[in-house]
């Protein structure tokens, strides 16, 4: 049961093969007999994910249905979650139970899903490792001396493993799609304002966009049907029908215009990458598809760009861990200040206190035009790189990093660690959907393909995403470490 | 642009955040490599356009001015590290 993607648990719990309880205990005993190793979760609730299931197997004998009702997931440790903890992979965090449960928490309830646990994460979504956690590293299943990537490493390796049917994830500059690349699954991060943001614990509030992390482009599907759609308590979530997210995943990809990147296949990509990635390029003119190549000319700014813009904003928004009202004090205080300077320096780590003094640095005085602003105009730049290639293409893809999953402690420079992201980063600058699905292998490990669509074309994006995984078997393949019969 | 320790403890005070010696000094290289990246922004002339603050081109919703949530003092207060009689304990900051 455990290889099993949520549209066939699904089908399994609708009949009447498996209860919900089942299904939540095969997954609660993967964690206790796994995690160790993956490192994956940093909180289980074994008691209200069974209460949870045994409620959702009442109410589906009551004639209730919904295809995510039983289904055991887990949340990214950045998500409130009422009476369970929220730490955000940092001490700041470490002994914080929310009071209330966010949108994306509330909305999967309301569907039935079952709450399993939160995902280890680096410390406030900054990293593309999940090395910065104060709870220790994640470990990839496909190679448990190699990183799962980051931010979101622990959701991608709970799914890879198994030891969760789905999770939710956030996305700032790649943290679902490059830990899902590294993985081996596949990771959504929708348009900027399609999910709701609160209750989703602040880092660069006009990046950030919860997603999904899972096994196939229609899992995806059938999360999106439940998290998106307007919230009045996020004033930037946007007012716009929600589609079904699966009426469209069928769709011929006939006559579809694909644009690939120059920018993305040019030094620095891994040879072998390229050609699993132009290998699998084939599989799309086999579905119809033509190809052509394009150009993103201001791509390689991206990076640049947001490490002003999401910094500069990560300084603001973790202004508020001060000590007082919650979170991490220090002890025997000498004053205010030194309450102030001495909770924040032992309540985050390294990399959240670079990002904070980068930012407070772009936006002091005499430096906001040089830095900040230049960064918007940058911005901008980018997203009329998109605008001008989606007139030409229905589509853009590439690969989702430049290479497979490194190994733990291979990038203690943390610009290297930001180039991890080269390919991923302008898509939040932009605001635009893009999904990272299996797409090869190479010396044994996962890689990933990059698909990013135009605005709010979700379902576009998806049905593209799904072709492929009809076609082709990658999103199958399972690290043989973590596989069991069940 | 120049960045030198002097630079990083001045920032550190301003973000509320307390270096050691040999920490301003490892800082000063971090945040100067990045600097560095961040600069190769400077290559492209962007004198006529338009900074873009947020992908979505829209207007700040607004609602009726109600109260739509209930008093949770209590509750929320339990998450403080030191609080008493409703109000929060921070050390002395008048003599």
């Amino acid at each position: 049961m455990i290889e099993k993607t949520v549209a066939e648990l699904s089908v399994a719990l609708a009949s009447g093969d498996i209860s919900s309880v089942e299904l939540t205990q095969a997954y609660l005993n993967r964690i206790a007999e796994l995690n160790t190793e993956l490192n994956a979760f940093i909180t289980v609730c074994d008691e209200s994910a069974l209460d949870q299931a045994r409620a959702a197997d009442a109410a589906r004998a009551n004639g209730e249905a919904g295809a995510l009702l039983g289904i055991p997931m887990a949340h990214k440790d950045i998500f409130c979650t009422q009476g369970i903890s929220t730490t955000c992979g940092s001490r700041m965090l470490q002994n914080f139970v929310s009071p209330y449960d966010a949108t994306v928490v509330k909305r999967f309830k309301a569907a039935g899903a079952v709450t399993l646990g939160k995902t280890n994460m680096d410390e406030f979504a900054m990293g593309s490792s999940n090395e910065n956690s104060f709870f220790g590293p994640v470990r990839n299943p496909w190679d448990t001396n190699r990183v799962p990537g980051g931010s979101s490493g622990g959701s991608a390796a709970a799914v890879a493993a198994g030891l969760c049917a789905m999770a939710t994830g956030t996305d700032t500059g790649g943290s679902i799609r490059q830990p899902a690349a590294f993985c081996g699954i596949t990771g959504f991060k929708p348009s900027y304002g399609r999910v709701s943001r609160w209750g989703m614990i602040a880092f660069a509030s006009s990046l950030d966009q919860a997603g999904t992390l899972c096994q196939s482009a229609e899992d995806a599907a059938l999360m999106m049907n439940v998290m998106a759609g307007l919230d009045s308590k996020d004033s930037t979530s946007i007012d716009r029908d929600v589609e079904d997210y699966t009426a469209t995943l069928d769709d011929s990809l006939d006559g579809l215009k694909i644009g690939i990147p120059r920018q993305h296949f040019a030094q620095g990509l891994n040879a072998e990458v390229e050609q699993a990635i132009r290998d699998a390029l084939r599989e799309y003119e086999k579905l119809g598809a033509t190809i052509k190549e394009i150009d993103l000319p201001n791509n390689h700014l991206s990076v640049s760009a947001y490490y002003v813009v999401a910094p500069a904003e990560a300084s603001a928004n973790l202004s508020r861990y001060d000590g007082v009202r919650y979170g991490y004090r220090c002890e025997n205080p000498l004053d205010l200040e030194d309450m102030y300077k001495r909770s924040r320096s032992e309540g985050f780590g390294d990399e959240v206190k670079r990002r904070i003094m980068v930012g407070t640095y772009a936006l002091s005085a005499g430096y906001y035009d040089a830095y900040y602003r230049k960064a918007q105009k940058i911005r901008r730049l980018i997203k009329n790189d998109f605008n001008a290639a989606f007139e030409e293409v229905d589509i853009i893809v590439g690969p989702t990093s430049p290479h497979t999953a490194f190994k733990l402690g291979a990038k203690s420079d943390p610009v290297a660690m930001y180039l991890e992201d080269i390919y991923t980063i302008a898509a939040n600058l932009a605001g635009l959907p893009a999904i990272s699905i299996p797409g090869g292998m190479v010396n044994g490990l996962p890689i990933g393909l990059h698909l990013v669509g135009n605005d709010f074309a979700e379902a576009k994006v998806l049905n593209i995403a799904h072709q492929f995984q009809q076609q082709t078997g990658w999103h199958r393949r399972k690290p043989s470490a973590f596989t069991q019969e069940g | 642009m120049a960045f030198d320790k002097s630079e990083v403890e001045k920032i550190a005070h301003l973000a509320r955040l307390q270096l050691s010696d040999s920490e301003a000094d490892e800082v000063t290289v971090r945040i100067g490599d990045i600097l560095r990246l961040i600069d190769q922004m400077q290559s492209v002339n962007t004198d006529a356009v338009e900074p873009l603050a947020h992908p979505l081109d829209v207007v700040q919703r607004l609602r009726e001015d109600e109260i739509t949530e209930k008093d949770q003092r209590e509750e929320l207060q339990t998450l403080a590290p030191n609080c008493r009689d409703g109000l929060y304990l921070v050390p002395k900051v008048l003599e």
